[in-house]
């Protein structure tokens, strides 16, 4: 989606597994609610077109990280940021002093938990972020509505009726056309905060078929709670535990060979 | 009962006072059920009553000549002309005041302000100003719109007066339509790249229009049945003109001069009316009561009908 620039492309070494090269990287992040650290001091490097994973038990800070990178807690009174996060290819630091979160979450989509349409047509929920960025002529955002629509794989199922209300969609619809919305303005990342935790089986197998088309042209981070569902899609596995990166690396090593008795406790199903 | 392993057996008089203490707690059930239907039956036929007796003394009273006649000391050839235009044009001064203060002031307090002292302090005084008497309103409107900004006993200072009244109205009901939008609509925008006013402005006042015109339609409908502070600022019991008509036949077409006139409302004209000392003004205020009454159920229909279809549109 965004060309990487050459220079950001060498090898990186992260757990001992050679990846491409960032996309996000991540340094010594911690982040404060009040006075309590629910992050602590987290490093890791979001490899460009790939899907990384986020896993760990609940109130582990995998969704509070995640809500780091678009600055959504920005929007509570009460939280604190430290450390530094920077997008490549030009290197903005989102957590820079000055930094406007608007700007931010122009190049963070996110797709949230529970499927969240905005009670109006199909259309106007994909055009929504396109119109926030300035887009006004109808050819340009038919143009990009059917291109999102497409890369999210509903289009065929919405082409008749992009002017009907987006509710008359079933879950999973629902979900796609978030995703629809979130990757419209062609962001540089797309969250995804346990994106099927509402949906049922067949529903959440079409969304993890198209996170994995969506790799060839986005960088993917996605917070899930299914281990099944993070060994199925994703390339690169981060363990978090009580607010700190335990481990990270590839998928295939963290699943079959993890580095950390943690690790190995948390996906043999020994806790959490 | 502990069951280690074995069924117990209990007595056959357990079961018996079971039986009995169960028909007791229904008894108390089915009482309170007799006791409540009565009472709003009750409350129901007292409003009934009130229409009724209404409508037999006013009924026969309201026809054109009684829309479109000026009072009169001759009860058959009075009418409340005077007193529906000023009470039209309150309602437009209120309207045109409360509408954009009240919901201006709901939103910020919803979606701007911090949540500290000073916010929880205005949201209780908030609370406390919708307690306050309406006469004391009509003090205050007496002594800063009639004398300190010299509106005189006017349209204005009347609907200024109105509009202060039903403000706490439209400011709680503005916040409750927005505190029904999820959260998750919010950030939804918000992750698009929102700013506040986009969200406000794209999303969370289009949501939440049904809530807020149902409020300011129950804002409205107390409002024009006050007279309280109409009296204290001193609106007229007397009036046979008409204020400056708002619409000019030329250049430049409107004039805000209506708003400085003298003027008098529909439940001043009833008041003016009822304490007249002969019978013969009965039937008119009567029928002035009804004309008010029909007005406010029907605001109250359409706010009921509003609130229906705002839900029916609307879905999380």
């Amino acid at each position: 989606m965004n060309p990487q620039s050459s220079s950001s492309a060498t090898s990186e070494i992260t757990g001992g597994v050679i990846q491409s090269s960032p996309k996000v990287r991540i340094e010594k992040l911690s982040f404060f609610y009040g006075t309590h650290q629910v992050l602590k001091s987290v490093s890791m490097d979001i490899p460009a077109l790939q899907v990384t994973a986020l896993i760990g038990p609940s109130g582990c800070g995998k969704t509070t990280l995640l809500r780091c990178l678009n600055r959504m807690h920005d929007l509570y009174p009460g939280n604190r940021y430290e450390g530094s996060v920077h997008v490549q290819p030009d290197g903005m630091d989102i957590l820079g002093p000055g930094m406007d979160p608007i700007q931010v979450r122009m190049r963070f989509g996110m797709v949230f938990q529970k499927p969240n349409p905005f009670p109006k047509s199909i259309y106007e929920n994909v055009a929504y972020g396109l119109r926030l960025q300035g887009m006004n002529k109808r050819r340009d955002l038919d143009e990009r509505v059917e291109k999102a629509l497409r890369e999210a794989a509903i289009w065929d199922e919405v082409k008749d009726r992009l002017h009907q209300m987006a509710h008359n969609l079933s879950g999973g619809q629902q979900q796609r056309l978030c995703i629809a919305r979130a990757i419209a303005t062609d962001p540089d990342v797309v969250l995804f905060d346990e994106p099927t935790s509402a949906l049922d089986p067949i529903a959440t197998s079409k969304i993890e078929e198209l996170i994995v088309e969506l790799k060839k042209r986005v960088t993917v981070l996605i917070v899930t709670h299914n281990l099944q569902q993070a060994g199925r899609i994703s390339d690169m596995t981060a363990f978090m535990y009580l607010g700190e990166l335990v481990e990270f690396g590839s998928t295939n090593q963290l699943f079959t060979n993890p580095s950390k008795p943690q690790t190995e406790d948390y996906i043999s199903g020994r806790f959490g | 009962m502990s069951c280690d392993g074995g069924f117990i057996v209990l007595p056959e008089h357990f079961f018996q006072r079971q039986k009995k203490q169960a028909h007791q707690r229904r008894a108390i059930d089915r009482w309170f059920q007799r006791i409540g239907f009565l009472l709003t039956l009750m409350t129901l036929g007292i409003l009934g009553i009130l229409l009724l007796n209404l409508a037999g003394n006013g009924l026969m009273r309201i026809d054109w000549q009684f829309l479109t006649s000026f009072p009169s000391r001759r009860a058959g050839e009075a009418g409340v002309l005077s007193a529906w235009v000023g009470t039209l044009l309150l309602m437009m001064v209120t309207a045109g005041v409360a509408i954009p203060f009240g919901v201006a002031a709901g939103i910020y307090l919803e979606e701007y302000a911090p949540k500290n002292k000073w916010t929880d302090f205005v949201e209780i005084n908030i609370a406390n100003l919708a307690g306050v008497p309406s006469i004391l309103y009509g003090l205050m409107a007496l002594g800063l719109f009639v004398y300190q900004f010299r509106f005189g006993q006017s349209v204005l200072s009347g609907g200024l007066a109105l509009a202060c009244l039903v403000l706490p109205i439209v400011i709680v009901a503005t916040r409750e339509s927005l505190r029904t939008i999820p959260a998750n609509i919010r950030e939804a925008a918000f992750a698009l790249g929102a700013t506040r006013w986009q969200a406000v402005w794209h999303h969370l006042l289009p949501y939440s229009t049904g809530g807020i015109a149902t409020g300011v339609i129950l804002a409205m409908s107390r409002a024009i049945g006050e007279s309280a502070p109409l009296i204290t600022i001193g609106a007229l019991t007397f009036i046979a003109f008409l204020p400056p008509a708002p619409v000019l036949s030329h250049p430049p077409f409107v004039s805000f001069e209506w708003l400085f006139s003298p003027f008098t409302a529909l439940p001043i004209q009833m008041f003016n009316w009822v304490s007249r000392p002969g019978e013969d003004f009965q039937p008119n205020a009567a029928a002035a009561g009804l004309i008010l009454m029909l007005i406010t159920l029907s605001m109250n229909g359409a706010a009921i009908l509003l609130r229906k279809r705002a839900q029916r549109n609307i879905k999380w």
